[in-house]
């Protein structure tokens, strides 16, 4: 396994992918965890999607996609934080934003098909392409990973007291507004990072999926995170791997796409842990005579 | 923790309202409230649906303010003097998955207002650990908050409330959904919090038997008014009905008290009885 890990290395395009998908997992593992505890699943979904606006803007203006997708999805989340304040009124208005950013995204991706030479664009702006990634975005990537787990150490008490009982927060004199939207920041920044990554559409999967297992397996919210980020990381590693060896599978050469095997990781990790708490939680069903 | 006891005598007042009004969406719904509550007095808030309970605990919070009239607490400002004031809100009910114990939720109010991570530290620990066992919680410290009954979450929430030492303690509906054993537990529990350790505390029920026994004063809301006193100066028909506006009759029978009367029978009778 090891020496498989160091042959995997050594190809710059997996490294690449490895160090990118990483990075990627670790901050959406962590910042997803709130949003499962806080149900903003819709919004993070959402954010991927507006993300993709971004992206085509950006691609049609010859920037990085990175920056259109954290650009627009940042102005994204706060669009949402600031129409829908309580948690009922955030689904609205994330549907409002995302189908308003939907729209314009789908003019962009028409523009984008239209030029002489469309090439892969509009197919890696929707699905991801963690093998073909730019590697000068690590740089870029790693830093906005960082700025987010810092602003999530932060805000870390008042976050989890928000969370847990908002109104006795706001009680004991926590901002709660201002801690709401700055999470929603940090969703905004972890969800656009995966999708250039694992691809808008898919992008949820990491954000959720690994956090809801974890959330089920612990007793903490401090380890609901840690675990989060495992079971993130251990998606994206396994999830390369397997791509790697899939070119050795039909149809031979071409490779399966990676997005393919990381969801379907975090898939499995998320039914293993509905099955775990299924049988925990039997005894006690099973004495109601 | 700090005990607090009550010094005979001592007339300072912790928790002063004068002359509150308050409107919600253009209704007023409470209007020329005056307390004045000293440390160590359990005062029970009574009255019908939409009395204007919870508006009055959050005036006091802070989280509302007050179209006229001053709320003081401990000699300050409402707003400046937060950490005085323990809140349990209504209905309270954590989701089943929620990763979060028994002493971890007791931790927030120590400090979950607090930016970072808590370092934690012994003195931390023991503050929890104290504050559990104060309310007899020790033996689920460590059992998830969203898989505990309605009145191992009610002690809990008491624990929670009191470890930043407050000077006042606002309770909404704690004695809800629960059980009369359970009942009996969380209103000695009570008892304590305001005759053993000093703090003041305002618990709303819609049913004042339970607490009889250990309420040092009631106060009374209707129709966005108060009544407080003892309960013999007010759970009287005169007093009752001015605040209602109509007819009442007070009926005590087996050591229990029924208001009873006027148009809307049914609803002041379910105030004052067990469901
Ligand atoms: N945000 C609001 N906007 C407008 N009206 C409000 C608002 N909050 C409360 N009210 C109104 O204020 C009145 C008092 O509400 P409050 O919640 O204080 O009643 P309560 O005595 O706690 O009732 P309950 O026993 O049902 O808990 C009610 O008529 C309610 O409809
Ligand atoms: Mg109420």
């Amino acid at each position: 396994m090891a020496a498989f890990i160091a042959s995997l290395l050594t190809l710059g395009a997996t490294r690449t992918a490895l160090v990118i998908g990483s990075l990627v997992a670790a901050t959406s593992g962590a910042v997803g965890v709130f949003v499962v505890l806080r149900g903003q699943s819709f919004s993070g979904h959402a954010l991927g999607d507006i993300g993709t606006t971004g992206a085509a803007a950006a691609y049609l203006g010859g920037i990085s996609p990175l920056y259109g997708f954290i650009g627009v999805g940042v102005l994204g989340g706060l669009g949402i934080e600031t129409l829908g304040e309580r948690a009922r009124e955030r689904d609205v208005a994330t549907g409002i934003v995302l189908s308003l950013m939907l729209g314009i995204g789908a003019l962009l991706l028409y523009f984008m098909t239209q030029r002489p030479n469309p090439g892969s664009g509009p197919v890696a702006i929707l699905f991801g392409s963690i093998f073909t990634v730019d590697p000068g975005v690590t740089g870029p990537v790693a830093l906005f990973s960082v700025l987010v787990l810092l602003l999530l150490a932060v805000l870390y008490r008042p976050l989890v007291f928000t969370t847990v009982n908002p109104q006795v927060a706001r009680a004991a004199g926590v901002p709660t507004t201002a801690v709401s939207l700055l999470f929603m920041l940090a969703i905004a920044v972890a969800v656009e990072e995966s999708a250039l990554v694992a691809g808008a559409l898919l992008s949820t999967a990491l954000l959720i999926g690994p956090a809801s297992a974890a959330v089920r397996w612990t007793r903490h919210v401090g380890e609901a995170v840690a675990l989060s980020v495992l079971l993130g990381l251990l998606a994206v590693v396994l999830g390369v791997a397997l791509a790697y060896q899939s070119y050795a599978w039909p149809p031979l050469d071409r490779g399966w796409p990676v997005s393919f095997f990381i969801v379907m990781i975090v898939l499995l990790e998320y039914l293993l842990s509905r099955i775990g708490r299924r049988t925990r939680q039997e005894p006690a069903t099973r004495q109601v005579p | 923790m700090r005990n607090l006891q009550p010094v005979a005598g001592q007339a300072q007042p912790v928790l002063e309202l004068a002359g509150v009004r308050v409107s919600l969406g253009g209704r007023p719904v409470l209007q020329g409230i005056d307390l004045s509550l000293r440390p160590g007095e359990l005062v029970g808030v009574i009255g019908p649906n939409g009395a204007g309970k919870t508006t009055l605990l959050k005036i006091i919070l802070g989280l509302l303010r007050p179209d006229q009239g001053k709320v003081r607490i401990g000699g300050h400002d409402a707003q400046a003097s937060r950490s005085l004031v323990g809140y349990v809100p209504q209905s309270y009910t954590p989701d089943p998955d929620l990763p979060l114990t028994a002493r971890d939720l007791v931790a927030l109010g120590l400090d979950g207002a607090r930016w970072g991570f808590s370092l934690g530290g012994r003195n931390r620990r023991a503050k929890v650990d104290e504050a559990l066992n104060w309310v007899g919680a020790s033996s689920y410290a460590d059992q998830p908050v969203g898989r505990l009954s309605g009145g191992e979450l009610q002690r809990l929430l008491v624990a929670h409330a009191l470890i930043s030492e407050p000077r006042v303690v606002l309770l909404d509906e704690p004695l809800a959904n629960l059980d009369l054993r359970s009942q009996d537990e969380v209103v000695a529990l009570v008892g304590r919090v305001a005759h053993e350790r000093g703090v003041t505390v305002l618990l709303v029920t819609h049913d004042m038997n339970p607490i009889l026994g250990v309420m040092d004063r009631i106060l009374y809301l209707a129709r966005g008014q108060a009544a407080l006193g003892t309960v013999d100066e007010v759970v009287r028909q005169d007093v009752l009905g001015q605040l209602y506006g109509h007819h009442i009759d007070v009926v005590r029978v087996h050591g229990r008290i029924l208001v009873v009367g006027g148009p809307d029978v049914e609803a002041l009778t379910c105030t004052t009885c067990d469901a």
